[in-house]
């Protein structure tokens, strides 16, 4: 027996392009806006990453008619705000009472329409600072905090837009220009490469009439060209890596299919069924039967041009990351030639129904229920894609899952990194090459 | 529709009228408080089961005992083993969670409300007959001291742990839930098993179940699962609780810095201890902090990241016990702004006690961005279980929802004056930075604050 899942919404594209989502649950008071732009770090350039996350701090610094900061008025009004920077998109969001819903949507749309004559080189120069700041308190010092950007530019040549992290790198954060502003805001932050979504205590006729009211007179825009990379991996890379660490860790990357393409969702249930809990095979033989790890994840990282797969184990004390990699060669061996077990399979798909009724339960916010009706907007064209979206792990079968990791999992096509502790390169795999990010 | 005056922003309308959620209680034959909560929408549900007991119930030496037992849990029930469990966690998609506080610990399981009985029945049978097999103990205590090992590269944590030393030196809360390397080692299974049969008792728990069930399913399906549970043998010298043995407020500002050359930031906390949950200033209190490092658009933040740059962000809060809780800011800075970073907060913390007090604008924006979003933490049924678990955790009414609001918009420009006056105290602050020394020791030892001391990395 299944529950039905869906999320019902209404959606209407404005003259300037804008496509406007409601969804209406009137359980709190509350109203989620969200505000998706198309822009990422995937449309850097080498030499300028950084600069789509610098920007949405930038977004933050005030309008043309409301020129003093973002967040007093809408915290003044009991909302909770944020948003965030990925490689394919920019998210902005608010959570308002039902009574300033108005207010939220003026300093969105005051912000798409009228960033520019607020902007100055002196809010360009404090927010430079701080993203140097988030760069070295979120990557620089933590621990294993520069493995993702090892991998990544061993995954994508120097040309592919996922070469760099999101991030970007501390040298070009130090280069960029305030001129650079302005030609960015007028390619990528207009009504045509915008995705709105209301959702919560709201009317959805009343929801199009705001829209339209605050976002209806902003200039159309011309919508940005599709970014277009390709990248593989011809042969087994090894590097290393030496850091403040106690444990050394491996990490195993893997090109596979995009986000929503054929394979993804069975990708998905790949990573479950070696890594998530005890009962998964690699946390199972590596951390509970012989002990050798201490922890081991794996993700399907799935993205607009294309995703990659990540395995990563830390050793336990004195224990080698040879034999960690063998024992998790040995374990993608045997899911590739026999496939999933039923109780496997079983498991697998009971968890994806449960989260996908988990992510039912908020109306904004990251992950809610208006980011992702956006994200399926975006992404699909179709907000309505929630029902297809969990079908794709209903209809995955052992078969299916089983082929998954034979074509995406290959040994002869990955790149392993070691990360060791400082002076102990020899920790790493062996043939292991330095590598050095910064 | 007219297109907008851009002239002016839209005046909010009139708060939206909310109905928090109804709390049911029971007591059942064995002890065991059930608060249920009817939360429909989406068929979930959530069980909370909150021991009395948490970090502070370690003893002297045995740091780590509390959640070394919680840990062993989910490690195997009857003729269920540790993978046993885990298989029938995730065959009804449940979301399983362990958290050890200062007073209590809390079990939360979340599955669909189809499983209700599956899930609750099965978290009783963890609850209250773990295996604790040698084999399973041994692994467990493993990992947690490979974990305190791999804590030490970690700044925030290695901040935390010493600094709540600092805070709590000789005092049952002061120490991390995960306890030391010199506990661990000597704790045993039998430790364990003695720890679980003293604490995890009936009488000593209170179970929320909020979910879309009536109250009257969600008071059987409680009953059936738990109804059974006597509690296993009591244990004589039950220590005192952690909150009421004595703390030492300090008297002088402290300095000292965790060396961790060569680092790109430096990891902040400065703070003393400062109220118990039950103070009659708790109101007063939320809006004072507020103002001054609670929201982002706090007197800290704006001046440290907004301003200066110094930062990626700076907080402020009380951490709520039942016992003395510290006051803290905490804050990740480059390591060329520290001594800065810390005088400036010092200077922030002052001018709210009185020489630049707290404004009627500050005031009604800290009051608003407090009251006029609180109906969004009753949205999910764990924000609702964890809601109704701290009412139980410190004993406040069952009509503290509805009272909330109101109580924060009594609070006064004065007010804030005097509990900043009362609560926070740069003459007893202890500054501590966990970053590169060498780059940093001239210009703390500058800030007069007191005599920089070094600790040892691993506390």
């Amino acid at each position: 027996m299944t529950t039905a899942i869906a999320l019902p919404h209404a959606k209407r594209t404005l003259a300037n392009g804008l496509d406007v989502i409601v969804h209406e649950d009137r359980r709190v008071p509350i109203v989620a806006v969200n505000l998706w732009y198309h822009v990422g770090s995937k449309n850097e350039r080498s030499g300028r990453t950084g600069f789509a996350h610098l920007f949405e701090h930038l977004m933050f610094e005030g309008s043309e008619h409301y020129n003093k900061g973002y967040f007093f008025p809408l915290q003044q009004a009991g909302a909770l705000l944020n948003g965030s920077t990925n490689s394919d998109r920019t998210n902005y969001w608010e959570v308002v009472p039902t009574t300033s819903l108005e207010l939220a949507l003026w300093m969105e749309s005051d912000r798409m329409g009228y960033l520019l004559p607020a902007l100055t080189p002196e809010r360009f120069e404090t927010q430079r600072g701080v993203v140097l700041n988030e760069r070295r308190q979120n990557y620089e010092n933590r621990p294993y905090g520069m493995a993702l950007m090892a991998i990544s530019a061993a995954l994508y040549p120097p040309d592919h837009p996922y070469h760099w992290l999101t991030i970007g790198a501390a040298d070009d954060l130090q280069a960029m220009e305030f001129e650079d502003v302005r030609a960015f805001f007028r390619t990528y932050y207009h009504p045509a490469n915008a995705s709105l979504a209301l959702a919560g205590d709201i009317n959805a006729e009343r929801a199009f009439e705001l829209a339209d009211a605050y976002f209806g007179d902003i200039p159309a825009g011309e919508k940005p060209s599709r970014v277009r990379a390709e990248a593989s991996v011809a042969r087994e890379v090894r590097l290393v890596l030496e850091d403040r660490v106690e444990l050394p860790r491996v990490y195993m990357a893997w090109h596979s299919p995009a986000m929503f393409a054929e394979g993804d969702a069975e990708a998905d249930l790949v990573a479950d069924l070696l890594a998530n809990g005890k009962t998964s095979r690699l946390y199972r033989t590596l951390v509970y039967d012989r002990r050798i790890a201490v922890d081991v994840s794996a993700f399907q990282h799935s993205r607009e041009l294309s995703s990659f797969f990540l395995l990563a184990s830390t050793a336990a004390p004195g224990q080698s990351l040879t034999e960690i990699a063998a024992v998790i060669d040995e374990r993608i061996q045997a899911l590739a030639d026999e496939g999933p077990t039923v109780p496997e399979m079983e498991r697998g798909l009971a968890q994806a129904e449960a989260h996908f009724m988990y992510r039912l339960q908020t109306v904004g916010g990251f992950g809610g229920k208006s980011d992702q009706l956006n994200a399926y907007n975006v992404f699909r064209g179709n907000p309505d894609f929630f029902g297809d979206d969990l079908a794709r792990y209903r209809q995955a079968t052992a078969a299916s899952v089983g082929a998954a990791a034979r074509k995406y999992l290959a040994f002869d096509r990955r790149v392993l990194l070691s990360i060791v502790p400082r002076g102990q390169a020899a920790l790493a795999l062996p043939g292991s090459e330095p590598v050095s990010v910064s | 529709m007219a297109r907008v005056d851009r002239t002016r922003l839209p005046a909010p309308g009139p708060d939206p009228q909310f109905r928090f959620p109804e709390i049911v209680r029971h007591t059942l034959a064995n002890g065991l408080k059930l608060r249920t909560v009817e939360h429909p929408g989406v068929p979930l549900v959530t069980f909370v089961m909150q021991i009395d007991g948490g970090l502070g119930a370690d003893a002297p030496g045995r740091e780590g005992l509390a959640a070394l037992s919680a840990d062993m849990v989910d490690e195997g029930t009857g003729s269920l083993s540790a993978i046993d469990v885990s298989d029938a966690l995730a065959r009804i998609g449940a979301d399983y969670d362990v958290e050890v506080g200062a007073d209590a610990t809390l079990f939360t399981l979340t599955t669909l409300a189809r499983f209700a009985e599956r899930g609750a029945t099965l978290l009783s049978r963890m609850l209250t007959a773990p295996s604790m097999h040698d084999a399973d103990f041994e692994r467990v205590r493993q990992l947690r001291l490979d974990r305190l090992r791999q804590l030490t590269d970690l700044p925030p944590a290695v901040a935390e742990r010493a600094f709540l030393r600092l805070l709590y030196p000789s005092h049952p809360y002061g120490h991390l839930a995960i306890g030391s390397v010199d506990a661990l080692r000597t704790l045993t299974r039998e430790d364990v098993v003695r720890f679980h049969a003293s604490t995890f008792l009936p009488s000593r728990s209170t179970l929320i179940a909020v979910g879309a069930l009536s109250h009257a399913d969600l008071v059987m399906t409680a009953e059936r699962a738990f109804g059974g549970w006597t509690g296993g043998e009591h244990v004589d010298g039950f220590r005192a609780p952690a909150a009421d043995v004595d703390v030492d407020m300090g008297t002088t500002p402290q300095l000292l810095v965790v060396p961790r050359e060569g680092a790109a930031q430096s990891e902040v906390r400065i703070g003393h201890l400062s109220a118990r949950r039950d103070t009659p200033d708790y109101a007063p209190l939320l809006v004072m902090n507020a103002i001054l490092g609670g929201q982002f658009v706090s007197r800290l933040n704006m001046k440290l990241r907004e301003e200066k740059a110094f930062t990626y962000g700076v907080r402020s809060g009380f951490d709520w016990r039942r016992g003395v809780g510290p006051f803290s800011v905490q804050t990740s800075v480059h390591t060329a702004a520290t001594a800065e970073s810390i005088a400036d907060t010092l200077k922030e913390i002052s001018d709210l006690r009185g020489g630049r007090p707290a404004t009627v604008d500050e005031l009604s924006l800290a009051q608003a961005s407090l009251t006029r979003g609180y109906p969004r933490n009753f949205e999910t049924a764990q924000q609702v279980a964890r809601s109704v678990g701290q009412l139980a955790l410190f004993d406040l009414p069952d009509s503290y929802f509805e009272r909330f609001v109101p109580n924060v918009n009594a609070v006064t420009v004065d007010d804030v004056t005097r509990v900043a006056q009362t609560y926070l105290d740069p003459g007893r602050a202890i500054s501590l930075v966990v970053g590169d020394r060498s780059a940093t020791e001239s210009s703390l030892s500058g800030l007069g604050v007191g005599e920089l001391r070094v600790l040892p990395p691993t506390g």
